[in-house]
Order: structure tokens, then C-alpha cells, then sequence
């Protein structure tokens, strides 16, 4: 499906839910690749996100939930193919963990705003990544070296090796986890602060855990960094309808995730809600 | 497709959309121009309007709930200069009629957001949302009829435009209050709003999870709650009717119409599927409706809107629990 932008320059949405199929899923350590084919979509910009809920079951799981669609960065996007990273930590991610190929799977989107791409000939590119915060990442990644950037830095922050493994495609990349089962035992913001002494006028782009990305943002705020940050949030809809994913604004007042974001400048965030 | 008359608003179909569950401008950014083409409702309610501008409650604003939903939002809105100035110019892209709803925190503040919105001639309508404090009284004003009567009756004489109050189910009887507003001289009625609720911390312990600390319970876990109290309504008062609350497939907007109701607007389904509504009213075009039954409805003689009946599928309990 051809690609429609807004004027403000997003990929838009078709209006309306649509039907999708399961093509694969594959477990990688503590992560689940769902691999869906998306006939009726246009590809996502790196950083858009879509709203996934399963045909059947939604429903069906602990407290009678999940009730609500489920917001998801693709990992990709591209030749009526969407590529997900899950992890099963409540009865939405349950479900869709436990999807089969075949199986029919309601999708919107794709929303919000993704990455804005370094100036061109500008300053090296640092991408962070936590955990579940990957696939974003992993997309902007490959976008950058597809525009001919082979400058980009990529840092990646794991709980252990367990959540690693789907980290080993990534020639290049550094690993850091938190029990050091795998490459850097610490957090990936210390291999931020070690990239950021050798070159101070890099472009960060991060995406992960809450905690994580307010680690990020004082980071780079304290060292006057330029930074991008991918937010998640609880939403209902994603289309800017329900105003619940609300994040602080540095000026004052709200913006919402899904319209607004998911990607902000970092300055202009208050703090990141966690 | 069903025209329906509404208050003398000639609307397309019966499906409109609850106040704060669909933002048009945010959704044109989103869907571009398919949604001025495929504009799922046949009148568009926009958010709570309030005088002064509102950031609304801090984070976390949701809790998932079994069927439903809880949404400690806070009404966020720019205020109504700006919304007349920034907003209505956009809404009036959407080619539907619009309905704006206002909420203010005493009489006069009410009628003053009523006066100012009400001199726009692209608004047809206007929805009093009722469920808060009044700060000079310390009431409900929707929770307590005489204290609804005396706020309407305030905001009244300051439009003549037509008038809908939304109630609040959060109240000992939601019909009393019908009455009070239809005494008071509403043209129409609409319920209802969400049902107060509270979640708490998934962490444990007593700290409550939304930054609001309390909620509104909407989604299908309430639909039978919206049955109830819009039959109850429909029962005392001869005003038209807005029924909402849980409604997601056609069958239950034919269930409320059945109950007495002229529209019905669809919510938080509209969350999970941003085309919800066109579904909707079109699995209700095709059931089978009874337009004799329409001309009992309405006490006052006047013609009412054609009475649906739910599809013949639909079984109280499953076949084993009806030894």
C-alpha cells in the first residue's frame, strides 16, 4: 500500500481497524518475533506505532481483560509486513505472545510522529536501547544506514542474557545488562556517558523502559545533548481520542504521546513519567 | 441509512459520538482527509468546553478494567475563547452538525460558556455536562434535582439554542433528575456519563493508581447500567434522548433506542476501533424495526423515532442454564 503523509509530515493511517494475519512467530530467549501480514497498511516510519488486538480471546484472559488494543513500535515495516518484539508481562502481551501463525489480529495505525533524521553531514548518531524499547531503535537503525549514514553508534541495555539473546543479529552493537550475564554489567546509560566523553556533540535517539528513558533525558539535559526520545505510555486509542497518555510538558501542561509523540525532543519534556 | 430529527436538527443516521471519546482535529492529523470522507457520526459532540483553559488531571490517567475502562482525564480543553477561535473553524471541515459540550463550576459560569458558544451560528446544539461540584454550593449539580433545576434554569435563558443535559449515573435517581432538568426547560436529555470508580495500585496497598485518584467506569461492563436508566428516564420525561454507555455492536444501540431513545452515541468503543460507529450504524440499519410502535412512544403526541428490536439471536443465558 502507497504511503500518504499528513502535514506534518507523518505516514497516515488508514481510518478504522483492520484485519491482519499471523505469518510467523519465533521465540528468541525472553522475547516472541511476531511477523504479520498487513495487506490493507502502509509501511510505518521508524518510531510510529501501531494498536494491536487479537480477533479472538481479547478478552479471554486474567480479570475478564485484555479489553483495550495494545500501542507497538514495529521492529519493521515494509512490503505489507509488520515485524513485533513482545514480552509477556500482563494479559495483552499474554495473548499476543501466545498468537499462531495463522491466527487474524486487529491492527490500527500506523500513529504518532517516529524520528526526525540527523542534519545531513551532521553530528554521529548514538541509538539506545532498552530492552523492549528495541524495536523502534532497531528500525531507525537500519533507515539511517539505508540513507547512507555508517556513522551510527548503537547501545543496547538488557535485564540479562536471557533478554540479550535477540541482541545478536547486531553486528557492532554494545551489550550492557544488569546482572552482567551478557557484555557491560551496569546500565546501557553508562555506555551512553562513556560515548557522550569521547564525543559530546553527538544526536542521541533512545527508546525503552520509563526509568530508562528519564535516566536518558537528565543525561542529556545536564550535558546539553540533543536528544530524541520514544515514549510508551498507556493509551486507549492512539489516535489522540482519549487523552490518557498524557506526558508533563517542560513549558507547562500535557502533550499527548500517540499525536504529539511518540518520539519528543528531549527538552522539551519535563520529566518522562514513570 | 435512518434520517433522524433531533431537536429540529436533521441528522443523517442515529449515531453520534459521547463527549471526549473522539478529538476530529487530532484524528484529521492522524487519518488525513478519510476521516472528513468516512465521518463515522451524523452530528459530532465535541470535549468538555470550560471557561477558563484546563491541563487536566497528572498521569496515570487509565486503568483497564474486566469489559471496560476507567479514565481519570480531567477534562482538558483550551478554554472556550480559544475553542471558538482555534477549534470550530476546523470542526466545520467535518460537514456534520455540531454539538459542543460545556461544563462550568457554578451557575453563572455555565451560563457565561453557554452565552459565548451559544452566539456561534456553525453550533447547533449544546450538551451541559453536569458532573461535577458546584463550588458555590459545595452539590453535585447533577446528583441532586433541585440543585440541577436551579443551575439549569440559570443557564436557560442564555441561548436559545437547543439545550441537552448530560446526566450522571452517580446518583440515587437518574429519572428525578430527567425531571428536573425537562422542568427547567432542557430540550433534551443524554445519559450516561461514566459511573464512578477507583483503582488501585497494582504495587499493593491502599494508594490509589490514577493521578486523579478517581474515575469513571465506561466500555460494555456499564451497558446495562445505560439500559436501565435510559428506560427509567425514557419512563418520566418526554424530552429526546442521547442514550450511551457500552455500546458496540448495532444490537445495543437498537437496545436503547427500544428503551426510548432518538440517538445513540458510541464511546469508548471508539478507542478500539476508530471506525466503530459506521459498524454500528449499519448493523443497525439492517435490523428489522417496528415504526408503528414509534407513535406511543412519546407522551406529548409528538412523532418519535422508530423503535428497533434486537436481532432474534440474542438469548438472555446460554441454552444450559435455561433448564
Amino acid at each position: 500500500m502507497s504511503v500518504v503523509r499528513g502535514q506534518d509530515g507523518r505516514v497516515l493511517a488508514p481510518f478504522g481497524r483492520r484485519r491482519t494475519v499471523v505469518v510467523s512467530t519465533r521465540k528468541v530467549g525472553a522475547y516472541v518475533l511476531l511477523e504479520l501480514s498487513d495487506r490493507d497498511g502502509p509501511p510505518a516510519d521508524p518510531g510510529q506505532f501501531h494498536m494491536l488486538a487479537t480477533v479472538s480471546g481479547w478478552g479471554a484472559g486474567e480479570d475478564e481483560r485484555p479489553f483495550l488494543p495494545r500501542a507497538f513500535s514495529p521492529m519493521g515495516s515494509s512490503g505489507g509486513h509488520l515485524w513485533f518484539m513482545l514480552e509477556d508481562v500482563g494479559p495483552g502481551t499474554h495473548r499476543l505472545t501466545t498468537l499462531k501463525k495463522g491466527e487474524a489480529l486487529w491492527v490500527a495505525g500506523p500513529f504518532g510522529r517516529g524520528f526526525t533524521p540527523p542534519p545531513r553531514g551532521a553530528r554521529r548518531a548514538i541509538l539506545v536501547a532498552g530492552g523492549i524499547g528495541l524495536p523502534p531503535i532497531v528500525a531507525w537503525s537500519r533507515e539511517l544506514t539505508e540513507q547512507g549514514r555508517d556513522d551510527t553508534t548503537l547501545l543496547l541495555g538488557f535485564r540479562d542474557a536471557a533478554h540479550a539473546l535477540v541482541a545478536a543479529g547486531f553486528a557492532g552493537a554494545q551489550i550492557a545488562t544488569d546482572d552482567g550475564s551478557a557484555g557491560h554489567r551496569g546500565y546501557v546509560t553508562e555506555l551512553l556517558e562513556a560515548q557522550l566523553d569521547g564525543d559530546p556533540h553527538a544526536l542521541v535517539y533512545a527508546c525503552g523502559p520509563p526509568p530508562m528513558l528519564e535516566a536518558v533525558r537528565a543525561l542529556v539535559a545536564a550535558r546539553g545533548v540533543s536528544a530524541q526520545l520514544a515514549l510508551e505510555s498507556g493509551m486507549a486509542c492512539g489516535y489522540g481520542a482519549c487523552y490518557g497518555c498524557a506526558v508533563p510538558l517542560a513549558a507547562g501542561g500535557y502533550a499527548r504521546v500517540c499525536v504529539d509523540g511518540p518520539v519528543f525532543d528531549a527538552d522539551r519534556l519535563d520529566a518522562v513519567p514513570v | 441509512m435512518t434520517a433522524v430529527d433531533f431537536c429540529g436538527i436533521a441528522l443523517a443516521h442515529p449515531v453520534v459520538n459521547g463527549s471526549g471519546t473522539f478529538d476530529a482535529i487530532a484524528a484529521r492529523r492522524v487519518f488525513g482527509d478519510a476521516l472528513l470522507e468516512q465521518f463515522p457520526f451524523s452530528a459530532y459532540v465535541s470535549k468538555t468546553i470550560t471557561l477558563a483553559p484546563r491541563a487536566g488531571n497528572p498521569p496515570p490517567r487509565l486503568w483497564e478494567a474486566p469489559a471496560g475502562m476507567v479514565n481519570s482525564i480531567g477534562l482538558p480543553n483550551k478554554g472556550v475563547e480559544a475553542y471558538l477561535a482555534e477549534d470550530l473553524p476546523q470542526y466545520a471541515a467535518l460537514r456534520v452538525p455540531l454539538i459542543t459540550n460545556v461544563m462550568g463550576a457554578t451557575g453563572e459560569e455555565l451560563a457565561a460558556v453557554t452565552a459565548a458558544v451559544g452566539e456561534r451560528p456553525e453550533i447547533a446544539a449544546i450538551e451541559l455536562n453536569v458532573s461535577c461540584p458546584n463550588v458555590a454550593t459545595g452539590l453535585d449539580i447533577g446528583s441532586v434535582p433541585a440543585e440541577l433545576e436551579a443551575v439549569i434554569r440559570r443557564v436557560r435563558p442564555a441561548t436559545a439554542k437547543p439545550l441537552i443535559v448530560k446526566l450522571t449515573p452517580n446518583t440515587a435517581d437518574v429519572s428525578l433528575c430527567a425531571q428536573a432538568a425537562e422542568a427547567a426547560g432542557a430540550d433534551a436529555i443524554s445519559l450516561i456519563n461514566t459511573l464512578r470508580a477507583v483503582a488501585l495500585h497494582p504495587g499493593g496497598g491502599a494508594r490509589r493508581w490514577l493521578g486523579g485518584r478517581q474515575g469513571g467506569l465506561s466500555g460494555p461492563a456499564i451497558r446495562l447500567v445505560a439500559l436501565a436508566q435510559v428506560a427509567a428516564v425514557a419512563e418520566r420525561v418526554a424530552l429526546p434522548i442521547i442514550a450511551m454507555g457500552g455500546v458496540q455492536r448495532g444490537r445495543h444501540a437498537a437496545e436503547l433506542l427500544s428503551a426510548g431513545a432518538t440517538l445513540v452515541a458510541v464511546g469508548t468503543e471508539s478507542f478500539r476501533d476508530p471506525r466503530a460507529a459506521t459498524i454500528i450504524q449499519r448493523e443497525l440499519a439492517e435490523l428489522p424495526r417496528d415504526d408503528r410502535a414509534a407513535k406511543g412512544q412519546r407522551r406529548d403526541g409528538r412523532a418519535g423515532s422508530p423503535v428497533y428490536y434486537p436481532a432474534n439471536e440474542h438469548k438472555t443465558l446460554d441454552q444450559g442454564q435455561q433448564q
